[in-house]
């Protein structure tokens, strides 16, 4: 994918951009630990929603539960229009009901984790390219060829043949989000990508995704960087207890937040 | 005596290297294939299939392999040959071969279990939830993902059972097969140099341990690719 196609995204009748990402009243529960509450989300072609919010909110758990990483307790989740069916398992909880559905949902959404999580056996070439040729069917020659053009595109064009644990996690986390990329993803999915960084490292990881959101690709992104949101974002949600506290443009929640306890999470982060 | 062809004995001493040899890798390639059904069953497995797994893995590691040799070699070409009969099928002659591979196979799948078990419990769980969150279908994450990140956590347990694997192989004499240890004591009952051919035998086995170790220090360094290595050991 050219990086000018990205901003081109189908127009609904009504004049608003497609819904990629549809959350609906979702509840998790970890046991008898309440940690989404009836949250919902939504993230238009072209939107970046950043997710805010205090350790232990349910920020994390919210990202995982679109992919189903995480097994939803009940709610609603459409992916691109496509809603996920889901049936209750023996915990309480409701997993994907149709294996070949979720994998193929999956698929298409480039997550990008807080750990990195490339695969430790491959070259940073062969962490690209496995999605594409192993679960979408694409030619191993296109693959890398793709793969190439990423790697240069996040700065890692040299280090191909290298495998993850000899790189710095600034570096581990540029070839994660290639591999993210490798996939054509409708949507970008970021689990706190920064926050296992080294503070001089963060740098050279945000600006990536800043790129990457400037071009307009749709994002959901779980993050502590709070200027970082601000710039990028382009609605954001600042989750309390399991529960949207407040949401709305940037400058709003930044600018003029309502929330007595947003005012106070951003004096003590800022 | 030692001489390669008659009236030497050393043709025999190799041939029944050769045989277990063969027993050893076919039940080493059993155990392993055994060894990685075992630990997916047990560690993703239903409860019933956990179940079945830990039953199988306990009672083939309590029983002293000699006596499952015999029970299993007696008893179960027994069991198969009653069975052909019930169903008006002739009886079978198995073969010391299939069944030393079949016997050995099933000992080293119980402790391969284990030793894979462990080393996909030791696999960063991050990358196995990385392999799900780009829709791996499951047999395909084993394949690309879970067997090759294990690999470097198992490969000491699991050269651990090659060379035990080699060495079992002498216990099939009891059941008549001519293994290394059968032709060295016919051979030594047969001209009554016991030491001579004992020693030689235990040359073999040292000699094929030595080339193992080669092998497998080759796999080690394939499978540790994507590792740094730790401090400076000066290997």
């Amino acid at each position: 994918m050219a990086a000018g196609h990205a901003a081109q995204h189908p127009v609904q009748s009504d004049g608003q951009a497609a819904e990629a990402i549809h959350v609906e009243n979702l509840h998790k529960k970890f046991g008898q630990l309440h940690v989404l509450k009836g949250v919902s989300l939504s993230a238009r072609d072209g939107e970046v929603v950043a997710i805010i919010g205090g350790s232990g909110s349910g920020k994390s758990t919210l990202l995982r539960c679109i992919n189903c990483l995480e097994n939803p307790t009940s709610g609603i989740i459409r992916v691109n229009g496509e809603e996920i069916r889901l049936k209750p398992n023996s915990l309480g909880d409701s997993v994907p009901a149709d294996r070949r559905q979720i994998e193929r949902i999956r698929s298409r959404l480039g997550m990008v984790f807080q750990s990195f999580n490339l695969w430790s056996h491959m070259t940073l070439l062969e962490n690209v390219i496995e999605v594409p040729v192993h679960v979408l069917g694409v030619k191993r020659s296109d693959a890398i060829a793709e793969a190439e053009r990423l790697l240069a595109r996040v700065g890692l064009a040299e280090k191909r043949d290298v495998y993850p644990a000899y790189l710095s996690g600034g570096q581990q986390q540029r070839a994660a989000i290639a591999r993210a990329l490798a996939v054509q993803p409708r949507v970008m999915l970021f689990d706190e990508p920064t926050s296992a960084l080294d503070p001089e490292l963060v740098g050279e990881v945000l600006k990536v995704i800043g790129d990457l959101a400037r071009e307009g690709r749709t994002m959901v992104l779980v993050t502590h960087e709070m200027k970082f949101a601000r710039e990028v974002a382009t609605h954001v949600i600042y989750l309390w207890n399991g529960q949207v506290e407040e949401e709305g443009p940037p400058e709003q929640l930044f600018g003029s937040p309502r929330s007595e306890r947003l005012k106070q999470f951003i004096r003590n982060i800022g | 005596m030692l001489a390669i062809s008659p009236p030497g004995w050393g043709g025999n001493l190799l041939r029944g290297l050769a045989n277990s040899v063969q027993i050893a890798l076919g039940a080493f390639g059993l155990g392993l294939a055994i060894g990685v059904a075992g630990a997916w069953g047990k560690l993703y497995g239903s409860p019933i299939v956990r179940d079945l797994m830990e039953i199988y893995t306990t009672v083939v590691r309590a029983v002293p392999e000699l006596v499952l040799i015999l029970l299993l070699y007696y008893a179960g070409t027994d069991l198969i040959n009653r069975a052909l009969d019930s169903f008006g099928y002739a009886p079978i002659d198995i073969s010391g071969l299939v069944a030393g591979i079949g016997v050995l196979g099933i000992v080293q799948g119980a402790y391969a279990t284990e030793v894979i078990r462990g080393a996909i419990l030791a696999i960063p769980q991050g990358q196995i939830e990385a392999a799900r969150a780009y829709g791996m279908p499951p047999g395909k994450m084993l394949r690309r993902i879970t067997l090759p990140a294990m690999l470097p956590f198992a490969i000491p347990g699991l050269a651990n059972l090659w060379l035990i694997a080699t060495k079992d192989t002498a216990l099939l004499a009891v059941v008549g097969f001519n293994e290394l240890t059968q032709e060295t004591r016919q051979a030594g009952a047969t001209t009554k140099a016991y030491f001579t051919f004992f020693v030689a035998a235990g040359v073999l086995y040292l000699l094929l341990t030595l080339f193992s170790n080669v092998i497998i220090g080759r796999i080690e360094r394939w499978a540790r690719r994507g590792m740094p290595p730790i401090a400076e050991s000066g290997r």
